[in-house]
């Protein structure tokens, strides 16, 4: 552990490229895919926490059984599809950055759509009343609610994109590990793990969990002054 | 579905192939040996081609060229080459480099596999002692080499299956960790041994057999069934790799001090 931390310090303040190449590339993949994951899943979330239908409660259960989704085979699934024999296959996006960005919005999308739904549906029992007061359209009703939940659901983004950086199972298989192109620090780690290289692969390892910090320390100080602000 | 192309485009996502670009499938040994990372700079300097190595088992590299998803196979299963070959997947199949098989296990050496005469001497040795074994078990080319050497013996491990033979479905590399963590005997091939750096107290302990002769092959993959390969590019690749500068190349690779592969093409 003491040998790998002291690693992960020199390969940080050494700026080698190639590090930052692959940690740039681990972050633009996973915020990419979790901004589309947001733009999807907090529709289908905020839609499902304003209606009621037959068989919602179905709905529901399959959302909240795809958090589960292993990484694996949301790999296999986006393999088979990009393929070049597959249905997609003539888009030539397998082994690219963008494969890797599609099969972690997929993993990641029923995440962002369970737990906002849940947040959204618990507000608009608060709010039941004063929506039917104002007799607000569905839409506005979703609306209403996205943004008076803005603050809780930041923490259902960082749960999907802590999700997206952290999984290897899908992107070491639609994306290649190829070095310079779809390297990122999950498929290092692991490249190096295979390699008996356990010091650099724990350093690279503890980079990671520094990047996550970072985010997510971003991310809360945003909401902070933000909150400061809003009820100021 | 309208939406897909437009953050496609909105996030600048460019295809692999869409510069001067090929991508090879191969094999966990050569790319972790950093073999790779050795010669492809010089023939990108040559050509201005990159080269995108895709490094999983034999087996699945040839699946995913059959799907059509590489240029070029560069691989080490003769057989399964050459089946590959004849199904129409690739063209024409050549021997570029070899190097060998060797047999590592713990230095105390419990089934003394270091005193056997040959490779089904040694597999023989550690069956009836029932020492532990790790198999790649993922249909790569080590693994088919390792069921053949069985079977040579006359023996049948996967009787034996979640004892004292234990099939790792993983890489060369996670295998020889898992080797090292169970203290159990493994064939692996002599470059990712070299250049593995979790080794502990492990050696070779069984070497030199002919019949553990390694053989890796390349081939293009059939522009007339995968119009996407980059038949130009890819051929270019082949014939740097076969000519003088390629073979000179992969000979001058060495790690410690030792040659990992040995170019054999034919002249």
């Amino acid at each position: 552990m003491g040998d790998a931390l002291h690693l992960a310090g020199q390969l940080v303040l050494s700026g080698d490229p190639d590090l930052w190449e692959i940690v740039l590339l681990s972050l633009r993949v996973s915020l990419i895919a979790t901004l589309i994951a947001c733009i999807i899943g907090l529709a289908i979330g905020s839609l499902l926490a304003v209606s009621q239908f037959r068989g919602r409660g179905a709905v529901l259960v399959v959302i909240n059984a795809l958090m589960g989704l292993p990484p694996v085979v949301v790999g296999l699934i986006v393999y088979l599809n990009l393929s070049r024999s597959g249905p997609l296959g003539f888009l030539g996006l397998l082994y690219t950055p963008t494969a890797m960005i599609i099969a972690q919005t997929i993993l990641i999308t029923p995440i962002i759509a369970a737990l906002s739904r849940q947040i959204l549906e618990d507000l608009n029992h608060e709010y039941a009343e004063q929506f039917r007061s104002f007799g607000l359209s569905r839409i506005g009703q979703m609306k209403a609610l996205l943004w008076d939940g803005r603050f809780a659901l930041l923490t259902v983004a960082l749960a999907g994109f802590g999700r997206a950086v952290a999984e290897v199972g899908a992107v070491i298989i639609v994306g290649g590990n190829i070095d310079h192109l779809t390297r990122v620090m999950t498929t290092a780690i692991a490249l190096e793990t295979s390699k008996g290289d356990l010091p650099l692969a724990l350093a690279l390892g503890m980079i990671l969990l520094t990047i996550a910090l970072v985010v997510n320390g971003f991310v809360q100080s945003v909401r902070s002054t933000a909150t400061r602000a809003a009820y100021a | 579905m309208k939406l897909i192309p437009l953050i496609l485009a909105a996030f600048g996502a460019t295809a692999a192939q869409a510069a001067d670009s090929i991508i090879v499938q191969s094999t966990t040994s050569t790319a972790n040996s950093g073999l790779y990372e050795a010669i492809l700079p010089t023939f990108k300097d040559t050509s201005g081609i990159t080269v995108n190595v895709v490094a999983v088992g034999t087996g699945q590299a040839i699946r995913n060229a059959e799907n059509c998803d590489g240029d070029v196979l560069l691989v080490h299963a003769k057989p399964s080459e050459e089946k590959f070959v004849a199904s129409g997947g690739g063209l024409e199949r050549t021997d570029l480099m070899y190097n060998d098989f060797v047999v590592v296990g713990p230095a105390n050496d419990p089934a003394q596999v270091a005193s056997a005469t040959n490779i089904t001497d040694a597999l023989t040795k550690i069956a009836n002692a029932g020492t532990l074994f790790t198999s790649r078990g993922d249909d790569s080319g080590t693994h088919k080499k390792e069921r053949v050497l069985w079977a040579a013996a006359n023996l049948t491990p996967a009787d034996a299956s979640g004892t004292w033979y234990r099939e790792t479905g993983s890489g060369m590399g996670a295998t020889l960790n898992a080797a090292v963590g169970m203290g159990a005997y493994t064939l692996t091939d002599r470059a990712t041994w070299i250049s593995f750096q979790n080794k502990s107290d492990f050696k070779i302990l069984l070497e030199g057999d002919e019949t553990l002769f390694n053989q890796y092959g390349v081939i293009l993959v059939n522009p007339d069934k995968c119009p996407n390969v980059d038949a130009t590019s890819g051929q270019a690749f082949i014939d740097w790799l076969l000519s003088d500068a390629g073979q000179s190349a992969i000979a001058g690779y060495k790690l410690d001090g030792q040659q990992l592969f040995f170019p054999n093409a034919p002249k």
